[in-house]
């Protein structure tokens, strides 16, 4: 790794004056954001300084049951994080179940075939590698998810008179959902394909300018940005289908009906 | 005995007992609210329900749903659709001429759009589109509400060629007068409970 250089402490104390004249801004002009503006900042200081603490500490132990206990715990916060942004959920288990199994599958789905067929560490539970990919991986199949979950929903409540209207004439439920199954998976991968259309263009990825920045050749810097939107699409797309299918599936029942009243409405925080 | 039901609940109905015979028409009457759309919608098993409901002697359980409702057509008061377009409502997207004639619809009327359609034109078609499946038991939800003199009696025409073909057929209505009309028993759904009016004398002579 030629040419990494190394930040002193000095480097983001003085970065983070910038802040202090963001601060004053507010205060000046009365934007009330002076408060939120340190705390957010003194927030995520403490959080990344955790975090890098943390995967210190992991990466110094690299053992596979560490990486996998991570792995399932990053996971299931994606799962409770599709279930926040659901303006209508699931009764009971389901609000949270649905998406955490999705999450569940996919994540370490799509990690353990990265690390295993593509990448190779060595170990191949390394978790300086199968963490970063697994956190990319969910990040962004959990937003495909909670999009796709919150049209299915939203548009069966708006749409019961189409669907009951196809199940009355005889139609099966996934005859009765299917306009409404599609349009769900559309949005739920809209984002990907976006920022695939995107990329290189518009907005440079993190992960490769990261790379660049710690001295990696940009050519092996776009394989490493390839691989990890491959494996991106194919997690939010596998996501987005199970999650669609496995929604509709809950909101109507084996004698093909509409089963609205297995949704709520959730509350405003 | 066409359509029959013993001991039917659903949330706020109950339905104790009631039998249809091929080619007769029942009344179900009772004040909005009385929970008459909410025994239909049971019946054709839209909303979780218990009790025995059975078809020519065959148990409804028997039936997958969809079969269920190609046999018992539920037409609701408010229509719903899914496509643009009338015709894709239909099977392999054909309307039969005679019926959309015998209902004073022009023959063009499957290329019109949906979101067009008044409320009458919605109601005649939406009863089209389930005859066109052919069911052995029409369930109605105030077939003419949205139909003027005219139209209603080309409503009930249609309907008596039915009830002469065999088809059973349970209506909601809010109009005595068309109970007298097409019907000769009556049911009334009070607080959620259905129950056989008693005879009147003109229906009995």
């Amino acid at each position: 790794m030629s040419g990494y250089i190394q930040l002193s402490v000095l480097d983001l104390v003085l970065a983070s004056g910038l802040l202090l004249a963001a601060t004053l801004a507010s205060l000046l002009l009365q934007l009330g954001l002076a408060r939120q503006i340190v705390w957010a900042a003194v927030r995520m200081t403490a959080q990344l300084l955790l975090i890098g603490l943390l995967l210190k500490l992991i990466f110094a132990i690299t053992a596979p049951w560490l990486t996998a206990l991570v792995i399932v715990a990053m996971a299931l916060l994606a799962g409770y994080e599709v279930r926040q942004r659901q303006a209508n959920r699931l009764a009971g288990w389901w609000s949270y179940g649905l998406g955490a199994s999705t999450m569940l599958l996919v994540g370490p789905l799509m990690t353990v075939l990265a690390v295993t067929a593509f990448v190779q560490p060595e170990p191949w539970y390394d978790p300086r590698y199968a963490i970063p990919m697994v956190g990319m991986i969910l990040g962004n199949a959990m937003t495909g998810v909670s999009l796709g979950l919150d049209t299915l929903t939203s548009a069966m409540k708006r749409d019961v008179a189409a669907v009951e209207a196809r199940l009355l004439l005889g139609g099966t439920r996934w005859e009765a959902c299917r306009p409404i199954v599609r349009k769900a998976m559309r949005s739920g991968m809209m984002p990907i394909i976006n920022a695939m259309m995107a990329t290189g263009v518009i907005a440079l990825p993190g992960m490769m300018t990261g790379q660049i920045l710690a001295g990696v050749d940009p050519e092996e810097a776009v394989r490493y940005q390839l691989l990890i939107m491959f494996m991106i699409a194919g997690a939010t797309s596998l996501g987005v289908v199970l999650a669609v299918i496995g929604g509709t599936w809950r909101l109507t029942d084996e004698r093909h009906r509409l089963r609205l009243d297995r949704l709520t409405e959730a509350k405003a925080s | 005995m066409r359509l029959s039901l013993r001991d039917l609940r659903a949330q706020v109905v109950a339905a104790p007992r009631l039998d249809v015979a091929a080619g007769e028409c029942v009344a179900v009457m009772g004040a909005s609210g009385s929970g008459k759309s909410r025994l239909l919608r049971a019946i054709v098993d839209l909303d979780p329900n218990e009790g025995q409901v059975g078809l020519d002697g065959r148990s409804r359980g028997t039936f997958a749903a969809p079969d269920w409702r190609h046999a018992v057509a539920y037409v609701p008061a408010e229509s719903g659709w899914w496509d643009e377009r009338v015709a894709p409502h239909f099977p392999d997207g054909r309307l039969s001429a005679a019926g959309l004639a015998a209902l004073g619809l022009p023959a063009a009327a499957g290329q019109w759009l949906v979101a067009r359609l008044s409320t009458g034109e919605r109601q005649r078609l939406a009863l089209l589109r389930a005859l066109a499946r052919e069911p052995k038991v029409l369930l109605l939800d105030e077939p003419t509400s949205g139909l003027d003199g005219e139209g209603t009696a080309k409503v009930e025409a249609l309907l008596r060629e039915e009830l002469e073909r065999g088809v059973s057929i349970l209506m909601v209505t809010h109009d005595p007068a068309q109970a007298d009309r097409l019907t000769q028993r009556r049911f009334r759904m009070e607080k959620g409970v259905l129950q056989e009016e008693p005879r009147h004398e003109a229906a009995a002579s």
